[in-house]
C-alpha cells in the first residue's frame, strides 16, 4: 500500500495539479482571460444567486397548441372541399375538434378521402414519430377532424424550438451580456439574463406573441351594432388599446402579415414629432401590400397585433415603395419594443411565464461574502482541529483536503458549472467530510499500532482497511448528491453539483495523495513508532 | 507536541445495554415529530405553496413597517406577511398564491414594486406559480424516495439485507426527526430544504456505513463472539473516529449557520440538526442495536461467505479457461 513507482507518483502529482490549475482562469480578470488560448477558456460561472439577475420559466400552453393546430385545419380543410368541389354547408371548430357538415351526404365518401390527406405522420425522433398527427372521422352525419394527443405533444416540441429562437432574437436585442435561453421538459422554456434587475420589461417582450397584420376594415356596419349583435360573415369585431377600447369591425382576410417584414426601426414621425415605427416589406410583401392599397384608397385598413388594434388609418394613396409607418400614440419605449418584436418575428403561440426569480446586485455581492467567510472560517476550523489531533497527519490532511478544494474548483471550471450559494455551501460541508477519510485512515493506523503491529506496517494495514470503507460510504452519499442533482433546479442543483465532484475528489486524493505524501514520509524517516 | 486526544484508547462502553433506553427515546421522538408535521405542519415556502416573495431594503433607517403594511393591504391581495430581517432596515414580503392562474401570479411583483416605488432596494423577488409549485413538491418528495431506493438496493448487494434494512429504518428515522424539528421551529421548508434532507440521508448512512463496515469484519473475524459484545467491540473501536469527525463536519456546518447568510440559512440549521444531533447518535444507539433485532449473528456473515465460495467455484469452468488464451 505505500509502494509507490516513480512513474505512478509522478501521474498522480502532475494530474492534481493540472485538475487545479485548472481553476485559476476562473480568477483572472476579463482581459486576461480573453487572452488565453481557446482551450484554456473555461471558467466558473457564477450562479444567478451570486451575480444577480433574473431567471424567468415560460410555458407553452396545450391548449393554445390545439386552437392554432385547429385553425390550420378549418382552414385547411375549406380549402381541401372547395379544391375537390365538395359542397359544404359549415366547416367550424366546436370543442376540440373541427366538425365539417357536408351539402349533400353522398359526397360524404370522398370528402373522407379528401381530408384524411390532412393526417401526416409525426416525423423526427420524438415520442409517437410515425403515428399520424390528426384523427379523421365520420361522426353521424358529420365529419371530425381533430388533431391526436401524439400530434399535439409533437407540435408543442415544435413550437418550443421555435421559440427559443424568436425568444434569443427578441433578448438579444435588448443588448444584456450572455443570456441563458433553454429548453425545460417538453413544454418550457428557461431564460436567464444575468445583471437584469427589473424583469417586468423582459416579461412584456417575452408575454407577446406579436402576430402582425393589416386587414381591411370593414366600414359597411356600425361598430357598435356588430359588437351588440353578430358581425357580417368573414369578419370580426377587434378593439383597439385605447381607454375606453374602440371596436372595430375587421375583415378575417389578411392583406399582409408579419412574417413579410424585412426591417422595423422606433424612429418619430417628421410632422407631429411622435415616436413612431418605420417598416419594409419584402418583395413579396411590398408587391401585395401595393395591390391592396391601390384597390382601396380611401377606405380604412387596420395594423392589428395581437387581435389589437393598433391603428386604423384611411388609404390616401396607394402605398408602392413597400415600407411605412405604424402611429399608435405610443411612447418612445414602446416603440422602440414594437420594433424589436417586429424584427424579431412572431411567437408560434403565447407564452405564460409560470416561475420568476430575480435577485439584486446588492444581495448578490452579500451572499458572495457570506459565502467566502464561511468558507473561510470553517476551512481553518476544522485545519487546526485536524492539525492539533493529529500533528503532522493533520498537516497533510489539510494539504489533502486543500488540494481536493483546488480540484472541485478546477472540475467545476472544466464542466462550465454554475457555482450558487448552496454550492459554496457544498465545498464547505466537502472539506467536513473529506477530512473524514482521513479520519477513518489515522484511526485504523492508531488501532493496527495499539494491536502490535510496527509502525509501517500499521501504516500499511491503516491504509489498505480504511479504503475499502471509505469507498462504500461515499458511494451512498454520491447517490443522495446524484438523485438531488437529477430532481433539483437552479441554486439546489448547484449544490449537488459541488457536493458530488467534492466526494469524488474526495475519494481520489484519499487514494492517492494521502497515501503518497504517507509514502514520502514514511521512506524518508522510517518511522519506529507511530505518530498519532 | 501531546496530540489532542478527545476519545481515549481502548473505550469499553456497553453502547447495546443502551437501546433499551434510546429505542423508547427514539420512538417517543419520533412521535413527537410525527404529531408535529400532522397538527403545526411545515412551513412551506413558496417554492412549495406557490406565491410571491419580496425581499426589500430600505436604505438609511427610512423602513416604516406600518406604512409598508398600508400600502400592501391598499393592494387587497388577500395574505400578505410582512417581517423585518435582519434589522438592516430589511423586510421580507410573502404574497399568498392569488386566485385566477398563472397570469394572476405574475402580476403580483409588478403591483408591490410600483406601491413601495422606486426608492428602496429589491434584493430578490420570487415568483412561483401554482403549476410550478405543484411540479416541486412532487419532485421533492420522488427523489427522496428515489435516493433512499437507490441507497437500499445498494446496500443489499454490498452487505447482507438485514445491514440494509436496518440502515434503511435508522435514515427513516433521521428524516422524520428532522422534519418534525422543522415543523415544530417552523423553518422555512423549501427546495433547500430537500437538499438537506437528502444531504442528512447520505450524511448519515456514510456515518452508518463506517460502523457496518467494521461489524462485518468483526463477524468474520470472530465467529465465537456473542453479537452483544461484537456489536460493542465494533462501535467503541470506531468511536474515536465517529467523535472526530462529527467534531469537523460540525465546524464547517457552524461556519455556515453563522456566517453563511440568510439565503442558506434554513438549510444550514436543518443540516446542524440533522446532521450533528442526529445522524451520529442514529447509527451508535439506533441502526447498530437494531441488528440484533433483525436476527443478524456470526453465522450471518459465514453462510454469505460460503455461498460466495460455492457461487465462485461453480462459476469458473463456466468463465474464461485458465492459462494463456489460445493463439487466433
Amino acid at each position: 500500500m505505500l509502494y509507490f513507482s516513480k512513474w505512478k507518483a509522478l501521474a498522480i502529482v502532475v494530474i492534481s495539479a493540472i485538475i487545479c490549475l485548472m481553476a485559476v482562469p476562473s480568477l483572472l480578470s476579463p482581459s486576461a482571460y480573453e487572452k488565453l488560448p481557446g482551450f484554456l477558456q473555461r471558467k466558473i460561472v457564477l450562479g444567478l444567486d451570486l451575480q444577480g439577475g433574473s431567471y424567468i420559466v415560460l410555458e407553452v400552453q396545450q391548449n393554445d397548441v390545439r386552437q392554432m393546430r385547429l385553425t390550420q385545419l378549418r382552414d385547411d380543410s375549406r380549402r381541401l372541399l372547395r379544391d375537390a368541389k365538395i359542397g359544404f354547408s359549415t366547416v367550424a371548430i366546436q370543442g376540440d375538434a373541427v366538425i365539417v357538415r357536408l351539402r349533400d351526404s353522398n359526397d360524404s365518401a370522398a370528402a373522407l378521402t379528401k381530408l384524411r390527406e390532412l393526417a401526416q405522420p409525426i416525423g423526427g425522433v420524438v415520442a409517437g414519430a410515425g403515428q399520424l398527427d390528426t384523427d379523421v372521422s365520420q361522426d353521424g352525419d358529420a365529419i371530425r377532424i381533430a388533431p391526436s394527443a401524439a400530434g399535439l405533444q409533437a407540435r408543442t416540441i415544435q413550437a418550443v424550438s421555435q421559440s427559443i429562437e424568436i425568444i434569443r432574437k427578441r433578448i438579444d436585442q435588448l443588448g444584456t451580456t450572455e443570456p441563458s435561453i433553454q429548453r425545460q421538459g417538453a413544454d418550457r422554456i428557461q431564460v436567464q439574463v444575468p445583471g437584469l434587475q427589473d424583469p417586468s420589461r423582459l416579461k412584456a417582450l417575452l408575454g407577446q406573441t406579436a402576430q402582425l397584420t393589416f386587414r381591411l376594415v370593414d366600414t359597411s356596419v356600425n361598430p357598435q351594432q356588430a359588437l351588440q349583435g353578430r358581425p357580417p360573415a368573414g369578419t370580426q369585431v377587434l378593439t383597439s388599446q385605447d381607454n375606453p377600447p374602440q371596436p372595430y369591425v375587421i375583415e378575417d382576410r389578411v392583406l399582409v402579415a408579419g412574417e413579410d417584414l424585412t426591417d422595423a426601426q422606433p424612429s418619430f414621425d417628421p410632422q407631429t414629432r411622435e415616436p413612431v415605427v418605420t417598416f419594409r416589406f419584402n418583395t413579396n410583401g411590398a408587391r401585395r401590400f401595393a395591390e391592396a392599397t391601390q384597390q382601396n384608397v380611401g377606405k380604412p385598413f387596420a395594423i392589428i397585433l395581437d387581435n389589437h388594434v393598433i391603428s386604423a388609418p384611411v388609404i390616401r394613396e396607394p402605398i408602392l415603395g413597400g415600407s411605412g409607418q405604424i402611429s399608435g400614440s405610443f411612447t418612445v419605449q414602446q416603440a422602440n419594443d414594437l420594433a424589436i418584436l417586429l424584427r424579431a418575428g412572431a411567437l408560434p403561440v403565447p407564452l405564460q411565464v409560470v416561475e420568476e426569480r430575480t435577485v439584486g446586485p446588492g444581495l448578490g455581492a452579500d451572499s458572495i461574502r457570506s459565502g467566502v467567510i464561511a468558507s473561510v472560517v470553517g476551512a481553518i476550523a476544522v485545519a487546526l482541529f485536524m492539525i492539533a489531533t493529529y500533528g503532522l497527519f493533520g498537516v497533510i490532511a489539510v494539504v489533502a483536503v486543500a488540494i481536493n478544494v483546488g480540484m472541485i474548483f478546477g472540475v467545476l471550471a472544466m464542466l462550465g458549472a454554475t457555482l450558487t450559494l448552496p454550492g459554496i455551501a457544498g465545498v464547505v460541508l466537502t472539506v467536513g467530510i473529506a477530512v473524514d477519510s482521513n479520519v477513518l485512515i489515522y484511526e485504523r493506523i492508531r488501532e493496527e499500532a495499539r494491536a502490535g503491529r510496527s509502525a509501517i506496517s500499521a501504516i500499511d494495514a491503516g491504509f489498505s482497511r480504511a479504503l475499502a470503507t471509505i469507498l462504500d460510504s461515499n458511494i451512498t452519499t454520491f447517490i443522495a448528491a446524484a438523485v438531488l442533482f437529477y430532481i433539483g433546479s437552479g441554486p439546489v442543483r448547484g449544490f449537488a453539483i459541488t457536493f458530488g465532484i467534492g466526494i469524488i475528489t474526495t475519494v481520489f486524493t484519499a487514494f492517492t495523495l494521502t497515501r503518497l505524501m504517507a509514502a514520502v514520509w514514511v521512506r524518508w524517516k522510517r518511522p519506529q513508532r507511530v505518530p498519532i | 507536541m501531546r496530540l489532542l486526544r478527545i476519545v481515549p484508547d481502548d473505550t469499553k462502553f456497553d453502547f447495546m445495554r443502551f437501546r433499551r433506553i434510546s429505542f423508547p427515546i427514539s420512538a417517543l421522538l419520533s412521535i413527537v415529530a410525527l404529531v408535529a408535521f400532522l397538527t403545526v405542519g411545515l412551513n412551506f415556502g413558496i417554492d412549495f405553496k406557490g406565491g410571491t416573495l419580496l425581499e426589500v431594503r430600505y436604505p438609511n433607517n427610512t423602513l416604516n413597517i406600518a406604512d409598508v403594511r398600508s400600502k400592501l393591504e391598499s393592494l387587497e391581495l388577500g395574505e400578505v406577511q410582512i417581517q423585518e430581517v435582519g434589522g438592516d432596515g430589511e423586510v421580507l414580503i410573502r404574497v399568498a398564491q392569488q386566485p385566477g392562474g398563472e397570469q394572476a401570479q405574475q402580476a403580483v411583483a409588478g403591483k408591490v414594486r410600483a406601491a413601495l416605488g422606486d426608492a428602496v432596494e429589491y434584493r430578490r423577488v420570487e415568483v412561483v406559480g401554482p403549476r410550478v409549485s405543484q411540479e416541486l413538491l412532487s419532485y421533492g418528495i420522488v427523489g427522496l424516495i428515489a435516493a433512499v431506493f437507490c441507497i437500499l438496493v445498494y446496500l443489499w448487494f454490498r452487505f447482507e439485507w438485514q445491514f440494509a434494512l436496518g440502515a434503511s429504518i435508522a435514515n427513516f428515522h433521521d428524516i422524520v426527526l428532522t422534519i418534525g424539528f422543522m415543523a415544530i421551529f417552523q423553518i422555512d421548508f423549501d427546495l433547500t430544504s430537500v437538499a438537506a434532507l437528502l444531504t442528512i440521508l447520505g450524511y448519515s448512512l456514510n456515518d452508518t456505513i463506517v460502523i457496518y463496515d467494521r461489524i462485518r469484519e468483526m463477524l468474520r473475524r470472530y465467529k465465537k463472539m456473542p453479537i452483544d459484545e461484537l456489536l460493542n467491540q465494533s462501535i467503541n473501536s470506531t468511536l474515536s473516529r465517529s467523535v472526530i469527525t462529527h467534531v469537523t463536519v460540525t465546524l464547517a456546518l457552524l461556519s455556515l449557520v453563522l456566517f453563511g447568510g440568510r439565503a442558506i440559512h434554513s438549510f444550514s440549521v436543518t443540516m446542524m440538526f440533522g446532521v450533528v444531533l442526529v445522524g451520529t447518535y442514529t447509527s451508535i444507539f439506533i441502526a447498530s442495536p437494531l441488528l440484533i433485532y433483525l436476527g443478524v449473528t456470526t453465522r450471518t456473515m459465514a453462510e454469505k461467505d460460503a455461498e460466495a465460495k460455492a457461487a465462485k467455484a461453480e462459476g469458473k469452468p463456466a468463465g474464461k479457461p485458465e492459462g494463456k488464451p489460445a493463439r487466433s
